[in-house]
């Protein structure tokens, strides 16, 4: 008899980067889980998996969520934006090189999730102000390397590019 | 010849350092690795510069014990003053070769090299390092070569950015991240007490689970292998349900100011004790400062992949050093050495030695069997209990001035558990796993990181003139937790006590602390930071501080041979504390990558707030008191102070680390600018809003 024979597991369709993908798999497996190991899709980390760290963030329908956290269950038919995702919408001024020219990180482990918190804050309509995103940070991201003034200052500069680019 | 750099001077070839390859690029092996401090961008700008080639034609390969010198651990701040000069010469001892070869093609005189191209001035004709590799030998030792002329000049450049962040903020980047074909997932049972053992589990509960491929029992060790990730944790979740422990023995109550460390024998070495009578004592002083176990809590749990093929075992690792982790693991494994390659991938920055080692081991026992790669990861729990922590210290001091304020006798004893238990230090077998097999490892005697750089004395001796000293270091051969090297190792708590007890010193001598402590240094570079700190703080010697309002001052030379550090703090004190800004000058000597010194110095700072200010890792009669984030706050992206640094390059000085001089400093500025602020004086660390109330409520009643 089959493995999958021997334990069904349920099939749980969802868009990942804009591309309908299904994961067959426990319901209480978590979308991290899926995204790593069947998606193949790393650059969302595995930090604590219980939802405090922040390394696992992603954005669901546009709002951060911990993928740790949200099992598969929670997001059928959602749309789910990563940091690979993220980057695949090369614009001048990302995110992503804004971080890589004011040096924000050390080790880079926590940087992503970061990344992706401060692009679904940014790109919500209106879109948060500095307060906001520092509170947020607080209360769903570590750094351990000591990165914060860095990475406040790429956030600052993130907020000012995209003043720069409105209307 | 002479004054070969010791690390070249242990690996002589020159193809262990630098090898040519054909599309053009140039592969550059250092045995030092990146842990997110940004070392290997810096070795490979010292590269770059010293063959004269361009940075884009380097490429660098991550330690491999098949293939990179052995430089032992990539540790205390010695990657650059180390690592850095031994690949200066051979890249220099390198590019003489190669110019020597040149000149048999371009004829004799002087040649420069730019790009990888050695040209003579004012000729047209070139040839670059990839036309001459096929007559350049490099498989040859360097011992009987004369000492290479440096190109010298400045490495660092504006816009010289750290090599490997570009992938780290894209996508696969770290272990975690790697894939082999056919891997397996393996997850380990650990008890939620230190001194537990594992005495049985229900093993057909595990059997019955999907996806299962091995169950691991080698004595009181356990994990299992599954096919996938959740089904491993899952295994490992059923079996700890079904375990039951043995426990060898119970942990000591945890009690302020490291209590249990008085119920401890020590082995005390008293290593300076001046001869003579200190003069004219007008006022002497005592204090007691401590700090409790720091977790490293790196952001990644720790993780490896291990893989055997016919007796010969391959593993992946983050560790600090894979040669050292190769003959521990055959040690462990009771194999030969031979049959061990340790290759090193990224991971999240560790601070000092944390599970990566330990882990590494983990993947390999449960791999045995398996005939696939296995992945091993830590949970948070793992990671934040099993870990090694960086050791608890007491930390009693006692000086004496004379009527002039001048310091004339100085006593300074430290209590602590070891600050290095690295897997190849010492005897024994120093891996966690190793301890709980069927035939166990002895983990060796309790040690310490040696002096003249110290573990739990690692700067236990004042950089000050302070008259007659007597300095001891008591090893405290175990602790309720386990604990190995974390960032600054003694440094923190000894300077910690040093600085406050200058602050005490200079308080009762009625003199400013800085000036108290101009007044005590003869070493130009320290007095030069110690001013260029209070400069850039705009220090007031007259400022009374008091109302919640505080600064504070702090300084040292890491290792007491490192590089200089001096730092204020500036707080404001309510219900909170909160840390404004912090201004520092540091002398690291020539400077490779500003921003990389830049980058090192605002974590240090960032990171000694947080152990100072919050952390404490505990334990209660039922064992660890830390298994999530929940349990160990850090510092938070609000709390962080403003930071202030100003480089000191004094010229024709070596390169020393900068990665840990900023811990003891900032943690005494801070401490300092609190006692400023309110009067009162907090020694144990971490200093929280509660120990200052109830110094505040003690010293008024």
């Amino acid at each position: 008899m089959s493995e999958a024979a021997q334990h069904p597991q349920p099939t749980w369709p969802f868009r990942v980067n804009g591309a309908a993908v299904s994961v067959s798999a426990p319901d209480n497996m978590s979308l991290l889980m899926a995204l790593r190991q069947d998606l193949d899709l790393k650059g969302t980390r595995v930090g604590c998996a219980q939802g405090n760290c922040g390394a696992c963030m992603v954005l669901v329908d546009g709002h951060p969520m911990q993928s740790c956290t949200t099992p598969l269950y929670a997001i059928k038919d959602r749309d789910v934006l990563t940091i690979e995702g993220l980057l695949a919408d090369e614009v001048p001024g990302s995110l992503q090189r804004t971080f890589l020219d004011e040096q924000a990180a050390q080790c880079g482990y926590c940087i992503n999730g970061i990344i992706m918190t401060v692009a679904g804050l940014l790109s919500r309509s209106p879109p948060a102000d500095r307060n906001e995103i520092v509170e947020t940070l607080d209360e769903r991201h570590l750094c351990r390397c000591g990165a914060h003034s860095r990475i406040l200052r790429a956030i600052d500069r993130a907020i000012a590019d995209q003043r720069g680019r409105q209307p | 010849m002479t004054n070969l750099p010791a690390n070249l001077a242990a690996n002589p070839r020159l193809n262990r350092w630098v090898s040519f390859d054909s599309d053009g690029f140039v592969t550059i092996k250092t045995g030092k690795v990146e842990l997110g401090q940004g070392a290997v961008t810096a070795i490979a700008a010292i590269a770059a510069k010293e063959l004269g080639i361009d940075l884009d034609r380097i490429r660098m390969q991550p330690a491999d014990t098949d293939i990179s010198p052995d430089e032992g651990y990539t540790a205390g701040s010695f990657s650059i003053e180390h690592g850095g000069s031994a690949m200066r010469w051979a890249c220099a001892l390198v590019r003489t070769l190669f110019a020597d070869k040149a000149r048999t093609v371009l004829g004799d005189g002087q040649l420069v090299v730019q790009s990888g191209i050695f040209t003579r001035q004012n000729h047209n004709q070139g040839i670059s390092y990839w036309e001459l590799a096929a007559d350049v030998d490099l498989d040859r030792s360097c011992k009987d070569l004369p000492a290479p002329e440096m190109i010298g000049g400045t490495i660092d450049y504006p816009g010289l950015h750290r090599l490997d962040l570009g992938a780290k903020l894209s996508g696969k980047a770290f272990i975690q991240d790697m894939s082999l074909p056919g891997m397996l997932y393996g997850r380990v049972l650990r008890p939620s007490h230190p001194k537990d053992r594992l005495a049985s589990f229900e093993r057909d509960k595990i059997t019955a689970l999907p996806g299962i491929v091995d169950i691991v029992v080698d004595g009181n060790f356990m994990g299992v292998v599954a096919q996938r990730d959740e089904q491993a944790l899952h295994a490992v979740e059923i079996a700890a349900k079904t375990a039951k422990w043995q426990r060898d023995a119970e942990l000591p109550p945890m009690t302020a100011a490291n209590g249990w460390m008085s119920d401890v024998t020590p082995r005390s070495t008293t290593f300076i004790d001046d001869e003579g009578e200190a003069s004219q004592v007008s006022q002497r002083h005592r204090a007691q400062y401590s700090r409790p176990f720091i977790a490293h809590a790196s952001i990644g749990p720790s993780c490896a992949f291990a893989s055997w093929k016919d007796g010969h075992l391959t593993v992946w690792t983050h560790s600090q050093g894979v040669h050292p982790l190769q003959r521990a693991l055959a040690k462990a494994l009771r194999i030969d050495p031979g049959n061990v390659r340790t290759i090193h991938v990224q991971g999240a920055g560790c601070y000092g030695h944390n599970g990566a080692d330990d882990v590494a081991l983990d993947a390999a026992l449960l791999a045995r069997n398996a005939n696939a790669p296995v992945m091993c990861q830590w949970t948070r729990a793992d990671e934040l209990s099993w870990s090694p922590f960086g050791a608890a210290m007491r930390v009693e001091m006692d000086g004496s001035l004379d009527d002039r304020g001048q310091i004339v006798e100085w006593q300074h004893a430290v209590w602590s558990p070891p600050h290095l238990a690295r897997p190849s230090f010492g005897d024994g077998v120093k891996l966690l796993a190793a301890q709980s097999l069927a035939e166990p490892h002895d983990h060796g005697p309790p040690n310490d990181a040696p002096r003249p750089y110290g573990g739990g004395d690692r700067n236990a001796v004042p950089t000050y003139k302070v008259g007659k000293r007597k300095i001891t270091h008591h090893l405290l051969p175990q602790g309720p937790l386990r604990s190995s090297a974390l960032r600054s190792l003694g440094a923190h708590c000894n300077v910690f006590a040093i600085e406050s007890f200058m602050d005490e010193l200079a308080a009762l001598a009625r003199i400013d602390p800085v000036e108290f402590r101009l007044r005590h240094l003869d070493d130009p570079r320290a007095t030069a930071v110690v001013k260029a700190a209070a400069a850039l703080a705009n220090w007031d010697a007259a400022d009374p501080g008091g109302e919640g309002h505080g600064r504070g001052f702090g300084y040292s030379r890491y290792k007491n041979v490192g590089a200089y550090y001096a730092v204020v703090a500036t707080v404001e004190v309510t219900d909170r504390i909160r840390l404004l800004d912090v201004y520092g000058a540091v002398d690291a000597g020539e400077v490779i990558h500003r921003d990389g010194v830049l980058n090192q110095i605002e974590g240090g700072v960032i990171q000694a707030a947080s152990w100072t200010l919050k952390e404490q890792a505990g334990w209660t009669s039922s064992g660890f008191a830390v298994r999530s984030w929940d349990d160990y706050p850090i510092i938070k992206f609000s709390e962080i102070p403003r930071i202030h640094t100003t480089i000191i390059e004094p010229s024709g000085e070596t390169a020393l680390g900068a990665g840990e001089c900023a811990a003891g400093p900032v943690a005494a500025a801070i401490g300092n600018a609190i006692a400023h602020a309110l009067d009162v004086r907090v020694r144990d660390m971490p200093l929280t809003p509660e120990r200052i109330e109830a110094a505040i409520n003690s010293a008024s009643s």
